[in-house]
């Protein structure tokens, strides 16, 4: 027979600040944060060239169009058209649907992945423990880049094999963030306290370890998808990503960017800028976040 | 601590021994015949399956795949990596051509990155939110977002319009002709630095950060040393852990991690070797290859921890 605990209901959070609106909020970030605020611009510039991509430009990012072969920037096309006439910067705002696409869906995958792992790893302990360990340093001691070519012949050059092939390095990272976080939190005195009250394995897991661990999951999420963007435009770039004709910024860079680099500069420049700008702003954006979700860091 | 360095040398051996399984048993899950592609490449199917059996006996492809794996790990550990399947050379002779090159880039991008990443880092946690930490903040985040391939592009873009310089096809050592090894590898060696130092600026930058306010910082400051001793001989030395781990771990990934570069800059090194290997099925060039580099990680890790428990005697190992 179980002695049941009534164990207090957590009580309506004490108001320590008036609450601000959202616009003071946002103020507030941006005079606090001013490059955070940036990386968010350049996040929400990605967002709405991902979601208007059909309708900013008239033209087709996959027709070719012989007529306008190497045409110059202009007001007609203003990054300048490609080998095959197609317009640069149509394709560059299709090409940040990919971008966004295979950044959030491999840093999500990965990290969720990991992240589970890594929980397991922390709360079973002993053999699971040491076993899913050798796992994870077996993982990250494999070059990234034999495994995205393993990916790529067995597979398939294609975007969805890409994500494959980028969320796998990240499970291992995300695999040891959580397993230290979650190990440490373990120890808490208030975790050992709920557990002398009475208070199921679950419960202790779920209202009272899982809460600590999300900032550092969201962290890292963030800080993965700029890699994500990376690795992906590195990999097309090889050849090992998206296969032509799709739009993406690495496979823009390949090939014909070099091949007409003196005649046609602007091929290569365009796309390359866009993947610099989209990682700036994740990784602007992810800097702040962190320093505002880091206890260690705040109040700075 | 003698117990602990046992420990992590015996826990290299599992991980070790799974990368060489995962590694062979990939390769031969990838598509594509190795015997096939040697013998005629397209016309595959007029090949005599007499002549695809005597390659595949010959190359001892014809054994059971554990028996191959066995027969690979026992060489391994005689340091004996096999025949590459094409050119029929030792996998070592065939590494060391292309070693020197590799190596020379990775350790100069990190002398780079070293170089210039702990005192801007430095600088930027000292001055936090004033000009100097943006600017610092800006161009290392700059160099985490630019591509590196990218950057390749643009400086021999660059090179080849105002110069006329292409790169060179052929790596000359630094022992042969010093002056035109820098012309060679300065370039690389700029683009692969930039991001190495990046990432070494914004951890210096972060850890300090942390570092500077710790108590026994503000008892420096109370004892009324200058800003310099505070900084410097205070607060980087115990900052400077974490930079190591990640100077550390960044160069054994360097060593395996330059194939864009390489093929960039058209250089024949490691990188472009393991590619061009998987893209051949040359699958003794790739084992050893990935091995290596997986080899070279764990033991840098390795020294790396011990480095920490070296000079952090609040670290005790069990």
């Amino acid at each position: 027979m179980a002695t049941h605990i009534e164990l207090a209901q957590p009580a309506a959070a004490p108001a320590l600040a008036p609450r601000l609106s959202a616009l003071d909020e946002v103020l507030n970030f941006v005079r606090k944060k001013p490059l955070g605020a940036a990386g968010a611009l350049i996040i929400v510039a990605m967002l709405a060239a991902a979601a208007l991509a059909g309708s900013v430009t008239p033209y087709d990012p996959y027709q070719a169009d012989y007529a306008a072969q190497f045409a110059r920037p202009g007001a007609e096309h203003w990054f300048g058209t490609d080998e095959f006439g197609r317009d640069v910067l149509t394709r560059i705002l299709h090409g940040a649907r990919i971008a966004l696409f295979v950044g959030f869906t491999a840093s999500l995958a990965g990290c969720t992945i990991g992240g589970v792992l890594g929980a397991v790893s922390a709360f079973l302990g002993g053999k699971v423990d040491l076993l899913l360990e050798r796992l994870m340093d077996v993982l990250l001691a494999f070059p990234q880049l034999i495994l995205a070519l393993a990916v790529a012949s067995i597979l398939g050059p294609a975007v969805q094999n890409v994500v494959v092939a980028v969320a796998i390095p990240i499970i291992p990272r995300a695999a040891r963030v959580v397993r230290a976080t979650a190990l440490s939190v373990k120890e808490n005195v208030y975790v050992e306290a709920v557990s002398a009250l009475g208070a199921t394995r679950r419960r202790v897991i779920v209202q009272h370890i899982l809460p600590n661990v999300v900032a550092p999951y969201i962290i890292m999420v963030t800080a993965q998808l700029a890699g994500a963007i990376l690795a992906e435009a590195a990999l097309s770039y090889l050849g090992l990503g998206a296969a032509e004709p799709t739009p993406s910024w690495g496979l823009m860079l390949s090939g014909s960017a070099s091949a007409y680099a003196e005649k046609a500069p602007w091929i290569g420049l365009f796309p390359g800028i866009a993947i610099s700008l989209a990682v700036f702003g994740f990784n602007l954006f992810g800097d702040s976040l962190r320093d505002a979700l880091d206890p260690k860091l705040r109040g700075r | 601590m003698r117990t602990y360095v046992a420990k992590r040398l015996l826990l290299i051996v599992p991980t070790l021994l799974g990368v060489a399984a995962l590694v062979f048993f990939i390769m031969r899950v990838i598509p594509g015949d190795v015997t096939l592609l040697i013998l005629g490449g397209d016309q595959a199917g007029r090949i005599d399956p007499a002549q695809i059996a005597a390659m595949k006996h010959q190359l001892g492809l014809d054994q059971p795949l554990l028996t191959q794996f066995g027969t690979w790990l026992w060489g391994v550990l005689r340091f004996d990596f096999g025949r590459s399947l094409w050119t029929g050379e030792p996998v070592t002779q065939e590494l060391l051509i292309r070693l020197p090159l590799s190596l020379e880039l990775a350790l100069l991008a990190s002398m780079v990155s070293v170089i210039l990443a702990i005192p801007l880092g430095m600088l930027a946690a000292v001055r936090q939110d004033t000009w100097v930490d943006y600017v610092v903040r800006v161009v290392s985040i700059g160099g985490l977002a630019i591509p590196s391939f990218w950057i390749g592009i643009l400086c021999i873009l660059l090179l080849v319009i105002y110069f006329g310089w292409g790169p060179p096809l052929e790596f000359t050592p630094p022992w042969v002709d010093p002056w035109a090894n820098f012309q060679q590898m300065v370039w690389p060696v700029v683009t692969v630095g930039y991001r190495y130092a990046a990432v070494t600026t914004r951890m210096t930058r972060s850890t300090v950060l942390e570092v500077l306010r710790e108590d026994y910082i503000r008892t420096a400051w109370a004892k009324g040393l200058r800003e310099r001793v505070v900084v410097v001989r205070h607060a980087l030395k115990n900052a400077m852990l974490p930079v190591i781990t990640l100077v550390g771990t960044e160069f054994a990934f360097l060593i395996g991690g330059l194939v864009v570069t390489e093929t960039v800059f058209t250089l024949n090194g490691v990188g472009r070797f393991v590619v061009d290997a998987v893209a051949h099925r040359d699958y003794p060039v790739v084992q050893a290859l990935v091995f290596l580099i997986a080899f070279a990680f764990v033991v840098v890790n390795l020294l790396v921890d011990l480095t920490y428990a070296w000079f952090d005697p609040r670290i005790r190992y069990r």
